[in-house]
């Protein structure tokens, strides 16, 4: 069963104890300062941005078909059952193409460093496949940050709005962007007004689709094309094989 | 001026400076890492690095592709005497393309991976293993001149027999890669300006290897013949300013039918950021070069040819540039500038290119027709200085 979290900025009081498990489960420094800054960066997976009195977390949104996931020429990034998508360092190149194909900016790199990673949310997957909530889940003093059954969240979120529409965006971000998410946000007020890219923007169709329909192409198009390039090559060599004799011939009547 | 019988040119003495700079670059590149030498950032993760030596470096160097294609499979006999400096051309392009790449790349020492760890949806996959290959390719479609320098004639009949196959996988290979440098950009619609995402892009990055393979044999052609003080093949630049005609003309009217049908051309005459940039690009392309080779004054003059092919080439570095930097800054939401270092860096990539290219020229049998007697004696003696400039 795929796991999720749902994200509800209407219960947020934006204390940041999620920032703070998050970088004690991913052994990150957090003090004063980092807590502070308000973008995420490579020791800093996940930020709670405040606007006025309202909230909004971000961190990787875990998609469905992941374009990082996609991207990456070694593969270094997969999706597990459970939901999280993951990065293995040892295959990794260093291209930071994921970083190019996200939508939501998530991967992160470590710039200052002579054999940089990519950093970022993974959804803690060990404790998820041992049937725990994720670090940030579990400190959320107020259930905002909520973990759980993808399906049930889903309904749950769903269920929220419709029960306090006043309270709410019509929107479950993660929904159906970039052809659906593990991680879904509610939100008060629109989106993007805390740097979520807009919604028409991103679009419903998973992201490896766009390269996919030009991948797809290709078990065809190379023998088609190795074939067309051959028989070019065949026909006019042939011709000139066809002149050179005819030359030949020309030479010897004209010699007779 | 001459320091330990070299003579000191102005192109030596930039040559030398360039390369101190961007050795200097270079130890802070590996000693440093990434962040300290270049303007990358989150926001910014690919720069000029992938931008320039990478997008543009693969595209100057597809004359290799079209020029042994025209030869050896369309059999044009005529264009065979600039084969060998072609190749040379792209040879030296994708090897320096594989030294920015040591560069850009923040763990190179892992670069093999890409042939162990393999994942087939990726575009930057297919883009690596082709140019893996294709380089080999080039690599045994340029070792015939060196077989050749050293009289070895049994492995020169071998190369010669496997030619044909060799000229066909590097044309397949060069359609299949440089369309996918486009298709790396499919994958993220939403960062990208209406004026560069297209649906169409791997089709205009082929075609623009193609004008940018044609004007770069033109311009190379030019320049080696007035720097080595060589006769210049009038009637196949000619030739080959006809076909960067026609090829010009045809991306022209694709462009416009693409913004026809995605209905963005009225936004290309509003002045906004992005728009002055593809007026520069559109301008530099598409409107002086067609122009000027619509003469057959033009077509029929080295100088003017000369300067028609350069402004395509400047128009389709501009065009990449836009694709790669331009195109995502209003999505960021701030501007991107390469570093100083980062500019050394390619400038030094750039001036070895121009290096081995002096070099291979000295001492290889490049040009055939003045080295024709190869065979019997080798056509420089080494030690003996040529009076021409060491670069460029």
């Amino acid at each position: 069963m795929s796991k999720g979290i749902l994200y509800d900025a209407t219960l947020c009081i934006g204390c940041k104890q999620c920032e703070s498990a998050c970088a004690q489960q991913n052994e990150l420094p957090y003090d004063e300062k980092v807590a502070a800054e308000s973008v995420q960066t490579d020791h800093k997976f996940t930020t709670v941005l405040t606007k006025d009195d309202k909230f909004m977390r971000r961190l990787c949104q875990h998609c469905e078909h992941p374009a990082c996931a996609s991207a990456c020429p070694v593969g270094a990034f997969h999706k597990t059952a459970d939901g999280p998508v993951v990065y293995d360092v040892w295959k990794c190149i260093g291209c930071r193409y994921c970083m190019m194909a996200c939508a939501f900016s998530q991967p992160k790199y470590e710039w200052g460093k002579l054999n940089p990673r990519v950093r970022k949310c993974i959804m803690c997957p060990d404790r998820v496949s041992a049937g725990k909530a994720t670090a940030c889940a579990e400190a959320c003093p107020t259930g905002a940050t909520k973990f759980g059954d993808h399906d049930a969240l889903i309904a749950e979120a769903k269920d929220r709005i419709k029960q306090n529409p006043a309270n709410y965006v019509d929107h479950i971000y993660g929904l159906n962007e970039v052809g659906g998410t593990s991680v879904l946000l509610l939100s008060a007020i629109p989106f993007e007004q805390f740097g979520l890219p807009k919604i028409d923007r991103v679009g419903d169709v998973a992201l490896p689709e766009y390269t996919g329909r030009v991948m797809n192409l290709m078990p065809d198009f190379i023998p088609l094309w190795g074939l067309v390039l051959g028989g070019v090559y065949w026909v006019t060599n042939r011709r000139k094989e066809v002149e050179e004799v005819e030359a030949e011939e020309k030479a010897m009547r004209g010699g007779k | 001026m001459t320091i330990m019988n070299v003579k000191v040119t102005f192109w030596r003495v930039l040559f030398v400076v360039i390369m101190i700079v961007g050795l200097y670059s270079t130890y802070v590149r590996y000693l440093h890492g990434l962040g300290a030498v270049s303007n990358m950032n989150d926001q910014f993760p690919w720069g000029l690095w992938i931008g320039f030596d990478c997008l543009c470096g693969i595209m100057l160097a597809a004359g290799g592709f079209c020029i042994t294609g025209a030869v050896y499979i369309f059999h044009v006999e005529r264009l065979h005497c600039i084969v060998r400096p072609t190749i040379l051309t792209a040879f030296l392009g994708y090897l320096l393309f594989i030294v920015g790449l040591l560069f850009d790349l923040g763990r190179p020492w892992f670069i093999w991976h890409q042939m162990i760890y393999i994942n087939l949806h990726s575009v930057m996959f297919e883009v690596g293993t082709c140019v893996m290959v294709y380089t080999t390719v080039l690599l045994l479609e340029f070792v015939p001149n060196v077989l050749e320098r050293f009289n070895l004639v049994g492995p020169i009949r071998w190369v010669k027999k496997i030619y044909p196959v060799l000229v066909c996988l590097g044309i397949l290979l060069s359609t299949l890669h440089q369309s996918s440098l486009g298709s790396l950009f499919l994958i993220f619609p939403e960062k990208m300006h209406a004026f560069w995402y297209t649906p169409a892009l791997p089709f205009f990055f082929f075609l623009s290897a193609i004008a940018c393979g044609l004007a770069m044999t033109i311009f190379e052609s030019t320049l080696s013949s007035r720097v080595f003080g060589r006769g210049l093949e009038r009637s196949v630049i000619t030739e080959l300013g006809g076909a960067l005609y026609v090829v010009l003309w045809v991306i022209a009217l694709l462009r416009v039918q693409d913004y026809m049908h995605r209905k963005v051309y009225m936004d290309i005459f509003k002045p906004s950021y992005e728009s002055y940039f593809l007026w520069a690009e559109l301008t530099l392309a598409f409107v002086i070069p067609l122009f000027m080779l619509s003469f057959k004054k033009v077509r029929t003059n080295s100088n003017l040819l000369y300067i028609a092919s350069l402004s395509t080439l400047l128009g389709f570095v501009t065009n990449r540039l836009n694709v790669a930097m331009t195109s995502m800054e209003t999505w960021v939401g701030h501007h991107y500038l390469p570093s100083f270092t980062e500019v050394s860096i390619t400038l030094m990539i750039c001036a070895m290119g121009f290096f081995l290219f002096n070099m291979a020229v000295r001492f290889l049998p490049i040009f055939e027709d003045e080295h024709a007697a190869a065979h019997v004696e080798p056509a420089i003696q080494i030690g003996e200085v040529p009076q021409h400039s060491l670069v460029n």
